[in-house]
């Protein structure tokens, strides 16, 4: 059994008095692929920005290559190697598509993701380098979101929802790419409510409902009728 | 004739209100801090002038190179020791903390340095002159003033536009939280951007104290005068900044020359007519 490179321990999380999260447990090994899959409102995003540090689990504990993390501020368990590729992607809009990228490398962690290989990934970013973020198509400012969380070159990254609002085809392009990441030793966890590309491009699947895992297991094992069930929790 | 000197002794001194907003506008553009407590900070900063000239015997310019990093060091501990805890989404506690800081300034001043009149001397510079056209004379004070001015809106816009540090400013601006997310521990941030526009103070508080009295009170009028440099150039554009400055300064000089209690009444009559026909400034960058 591998050592966990995240181990996510029974964590609850609250919005003031609303609690969005009840005991999430959730692991993932060096070079995983894990997908968190659920309805609106289920607390994937919760868990994603609790992982990344910006909030604070009320109970439990978030172990990070054996030392815990919950609770530390965003900037630190960047500089640890968990960066997050934001819902709505949130560019800074005054700042060039270059420019977002050196933003993403400034904590300058060493690794194989530098300049020329995200946009070697991209090329459509080297081509755009100038234009500011927002001239960007949404498919493009997606892969320069991914892009800028990459060039942290973090050990574990966190993409929160990248196909919302992207064309079919577009969502297709950008996962095509996600085997070249984590071919570079990456461990990846994906929050999709497309299921059939998160169970396309997961190893491991949760399905949050509520605020609680309804259901996990190897993304194989898992048939329709399962999901289905632990998504609208019928 | 009369008229071009005038003018032209207007745009001079309109590089040293330019000084004054830079700094406001400045950490305003990071994090929509509004500093009521800006203008007593530049007096605070002619006294440390005072007594850096007086204590090492040097003269005013030549205290510059101690006065800036006292002033940027004193920025960062002010952001990092109390301003940081007031920011959130509500813009009243940062507008009451500095209020009270800008009365705190002024106090601590009077008790200290009693409530006299002083005044940095630079000796002969400050009444050296020169002919440039046929009956049009220029200060040399007043022209290093406003190339300073211009050298300082410069160098500002040039570290926001082509520095990593300024590209972290922007940044902060744009998104706290994703900034964060990239690894920026905005609190440090914030407070270089406090540290940047206390230096642009030192500077401004300087050049000030050489040009005319002043004593504890004189804060506030100054923190106007930025304040409707920033307004009339448009937020967030620092050349808008120092443009600004020069029609403050334009309009303060044709005022005085129409009747001498005119002076600062005119700079307001300008910059209310531009509030009123343009309410977001000559040049405007961003909006809200």
């Amino acid at each position: 059994m591998p050592e966990p490179l995240l181990d996510v321990r029974a964590i609850d999380a609250f919005y003031g008095d609303f609690q969005a999260l009840f005991g999430v447990s959730l692991t993932v090994n060096v070079g995983e692929v894990a997908a968190v899959i659920g309805a609106n409102g289920a607390g994937k995003s919760t868990l994603l920005k609790t992982i990344a540090g910006m909030m604070t689990p009320r109970h439990g504990n978030i172990l990070f290559n054996g030392e815990a993390i919950g609770g530390a501020a965003a900037f630190d368990v960047l500089k640890l190697g968990i960066a997050l590729v934001p819902e709505g992607r949130r560019l800074f809009p005054s700042l060039t598509v270059e420019e977002n990228l050196l933003i993403g490398g400034q904590s300058r962690r060493p690794g194989p993701w530098t300049l020329d290989r995200v946009y070697q990934l991209f090329p459509v970013l080297a081509e755009r380098r100038r234009l500011p973020a927002p001239a960007l198509s949404g498919g493009q400012q997606q892969m320069c979101a991914i892009a800028r969380a990459l060039m942290a070159n973090p050990r574990l990254l966190l993409c929160d929802e990248i196909s919302l609002g992207l064309a079919p085809i577009v969502v297709r392009d950008i996962y095509a790419q996600l085997p070249a990441i984590v071919a570079e030793g990456l461990s990846l966890i994906v929050v999709e409510q497309d299921i059939a590309q998160a169970l396309k491009a997961a190893a491991r699947v949760y399905c949050l409902q509520e605020g609680r895992v309804a259901l996990q297991g190897p993304a194989r094992e898992l048939t329709r009728e399962r999901i289905a069930a632990a998504y609208f929790g019928v | 004739m009369q008229w071009f000197n005038l003018i032209l002794q207007g745009v001079l001194i309109g590089g040293l209100y330019a000084m004054f907003a830079a700094g406001l506008s400045l950490i305003f553009g990071v994090m929509r801090l509004v500093n009521i407590a800006h203008g007593d900070l530049i007096v605070l900063a002619a006294y440390v002038a005072l007594m850096v000239t007086q204590t090492l015997g040097i003269d005013p310019l030549t205290s510059l190179l101690l006065v800036v990093p006292i002033m940027a060091i004193l920025g960062y501990a002010l952001q990092r020791g109390l301003l940081n805890f007031t920011l959130g989404q509500d813009l009243l506690p940062p507008l009451l903390v500095t209020f009270g800081l800008s009365i705190i300034i002024q106090n601590g001043l009077l008790e200290w340095f009693t409530a006299d009149s002083r005044k940095l001397q630079a000796g002969a510079i400050e009444i050296q002159a020169f002919q440039a056209l046929p009956d049009v004379w220029v200060g040399v004070l007043p022209l290093i003033q406003f190339a300073v001015a211009v050298t300082v809106i410069a160098g500002l816009q040039a570290l926001f536009y082509y520095t990593p540090l300024g590209r972290a400013f922007r940044a902060t601006s744009d998104d706290q939280a994703v900034a964060q997310l990239m690894g920026l521990d905005t609190r440090h941030v914030f407070a270089m951007a406090m540290a940047l526009s206390l230096a642009v103070v030192a500077i401004a508080g300087v050049f000030l104290a050489v040009r005319a009295n002043f004593d504890p009170s004189i804060g506030p009028a100054r923190l106007i005068f930025g304040f409707e440099a920033v307004i009339i150039g448009g937020l967030g554009n620092m050349w808008g900044t120092l443009i600004g400055g020069i029609v403050l300064g334009v309009s303060q000089a044709i005022g005085a020359q129409i009747d001498p209690g005119w002076q600062v009444l005119a700079g307001h009559i300008v910059f209310l007519i531009i509030l009123g026909l343009r309410p977001q400034g000559l040049f405007p960058k961003v909006s809200g």
